[in-house]
């Protein structure tokens, strides 16, 4: 295949991914949320090898091998575990009605979109494209925490924002040197565990997972 | 007299347009039955439902306005006119520079209008209920169809349809993420519009929930005839719009009577399957809940504007 048909592929998978980000956005089923997660993960992996393909770099083969075990299998799972755990099958509930988030999404899209022309008009590597999306995605991400009440869904947030960070440093970069990447799988999967005692803590304490509980940890005096 | 051919093809386009348009219909509805293991109705049904439909007298009611008579020819007439001006067999018909694809959608906005009024015109409360459901998918679903068709006409750099299917038939296969994006934003538009599943539900006998079956309950014989066929008609148009923007290959030009026969299977061949393609997805979809048909098309919206920035981010 010629080198403009890989970068077309994945420029495709990113916009997949920032698909994703938006239907996690506008998802109210917290089951369909760790699926979507999933997906975006293998997606993000796809990217990753097709990159790898093109530039012949040998870590960027290991990242994303690392990328599928870890983001498609493992988190998902740990995932559903806890969720199991804390029988927390609730209907999600949002800050802002649905249809105005995805309207906020779009405004934040654009911003994202409109921001990364310049950088990457200055960047010469052939998947210059992906990092208006991988920003978008990234800001996306960052909304859907911002506008879900409850803790797993905020999690799940902070997770889809480490994938839109790693498809920008692919695509900015073609991905950073392999320890580091090591690093930072290692750091998402302890946080994924620690989050999941942070949960039953949380529980243990308020009888619910719903943050706005922690507004009364402040100290009186 | 260079334009013979060209107006030889659009008579045969049209009459084709209006005569195959209930047997998709039928199609549509035989797949739907195998899928719920009925048995299934035969492909002509819906033509003998019609000439049935216009062997009866029709019954008006007393303070029936000539809105309520004017409407079904009013509906049949622009459904046609959008048979005509959609590329299906062959681009580059004289029809075709009448109306760009923003004329397009303001040929069924007046179809929609005229059937809204109509349902008012009697009086009857479920008509009220009809057409004010009828106009709140139609506002939402508009733009969402709009921003769809420029996503299209941003890559070949026109709004004329026949010159978007040329550019888009005629290119090097390359993968626009812009246009996958714009054809599944398509996709729900066309369910919208067509009063198809998630959105309502053509089959339905409950008057509660019906959207546009709610407008046209106090139709009979030949106005009933012309309104479902002009609804047969409206599928059709839809799909082959879809077609001709994102599966464009293989249209004949205007005129070139050699390439006839292939354009032909190929638009036999790609509507069978988008039929089959509908049937399945009302198979595996419930109805959504009429407060939930804003979310639906303003995430069809999201998409056709996602789609077009995408366009403009990564030139493709």
């Amino acid at each position: 295949m010629s080198q403009s048909m890989l970068s077309q592929i994945v420029n495709l998978l990113a916009a997949l991914l920032l698909l994703i980000a938006f239907a996690m956005l506008s998802q109210r089923r917290i089951l369909t949320l760790i699926k979507l997660l999933a997906w975006q993960g293998a997606a993000l992996a796809a990217s990753t090898l097709i990159v790898a393909l093109e530039t012949g770099q040998t870590h960027l083969y290991f990242s994303a091998f690392l990328t599928l075990i870890l983001k498609v299998v493992m988190i998902p799972w740990v995932l559903h575990r806890l969720i199991d755990r804390l029988h927390v099958r609730w209907d999600i509930e949002t800050m802002l009605n649905i249809p105005t988030t995805m309207l906020v999404g779009i405004g934040l899209a654009i911003f994202a979109f409109a921001l990364a022309t310049p950088i990457s008009q200055m960047a010469s590597a052939l998947t210059r494209s992906t990092l208006g999306i991988a920003l978008a995605s990234v800001l996306l991400s960052f909304l859907m925490m911002i506008v879900r009440r409850k803790a797993v869904p905020q999690v799940i947030g902070f997770l889809s924002m480490e994938n839109g960070l790693f498809l920008a440093a692919t695509s900015a970069t073609y991905g950073m040197p392999l320890v580091v990447e090591l690093g930072v799988a290692l750091d998402v999967l302890v946080g994924t565990f620690i989050f999941g005692i942070f949960f039953f803590h949380i529980r243990e304490q308020f009888d619910s997972l719903d943050i706005r509980h922690m507004e009364k940890l402040k100290e009186e005096d | 007299m260079e334009h013979l051919p060209g107006v030889a093809f659009q008579v045969l386009q049209s009459v084709l347009v209006v005569l195959a348009a209930p047997l998709l219909m039928g199609w549509v509805n035989q797949c739907r039955a195998w899928l719920q293991n009925r048995s299934a109705p035969s492909l002509l049904l819906p033509y003998w439902t019609l000439a049935k439909l216009f062997h009866k007298d029709a019954v008006i009611a007393r303070d029936a306005s000539a809105i309520f008579r004017m409407t079904p020819y009013v509906i049949f007439g622009c459904m046609w006119l959008a048979g005509g001006i959609v590329p299906v067999l062959a681009t580059g018909l004289p029809f075709a520079p009448a109306a760009d694809i923003i004329a397009l959608v303001g040929v069924f906005a007046l179809a929609r209008v005229f059937s809204a009024l109509a349902a008012l015109d009697i009086g009857t409360a479920f008509g009220g209920i009809g057409a004010r459901r009828e106009m709140l998918i139609g506002f939402l679903a508009e733009p969402a169809m709009l921003m769809t068709l420029f996503t299209a006409a941003f890559i070949s750099g026109s709004t004329q349809l026949t010159t978007i299917v040329d550019t888009l038939g005629h290119r090097d296969f390359a993968i626009y993420p812009s246009l996958a994006f714009a054809a599944v934003a398509f996709l729900m538009v066309l369910l919208a519009e067509n009063a198809r599943i998630p959105i309502d539900n053509p089959t339905t006998h409950l008057e509660l929930t019906m959207l546009h079956e709610a407008m046209i309950l106090e139709y009979s014989a030949r106005h009933l005839a012309l309104i479902e066929w002009a609804m047969s008609i409206k599928l059709f148009a839809y799909m082959t719009i879809g077609i001709a923007l994102f599966l464009p290959w293989g249209i004949a030009p205007a005129g070139d009577w050699g390439a006839l026969p292939l354009a032909v299977g190929a638009l036999v061949l790609k509507l069978a399957l988008a039929g089959a393609g509908l049937s399945v997805l009302e198979a595996i979809f419930a109805k959504l809940r009429l407060f939930l048909a804003p979310e639906f098309l303003s995430t069809a919206f999201l998409l056709a504007v996602l789609g077009m920035l995408m366009h403009f981010l990564v030139r493709g």
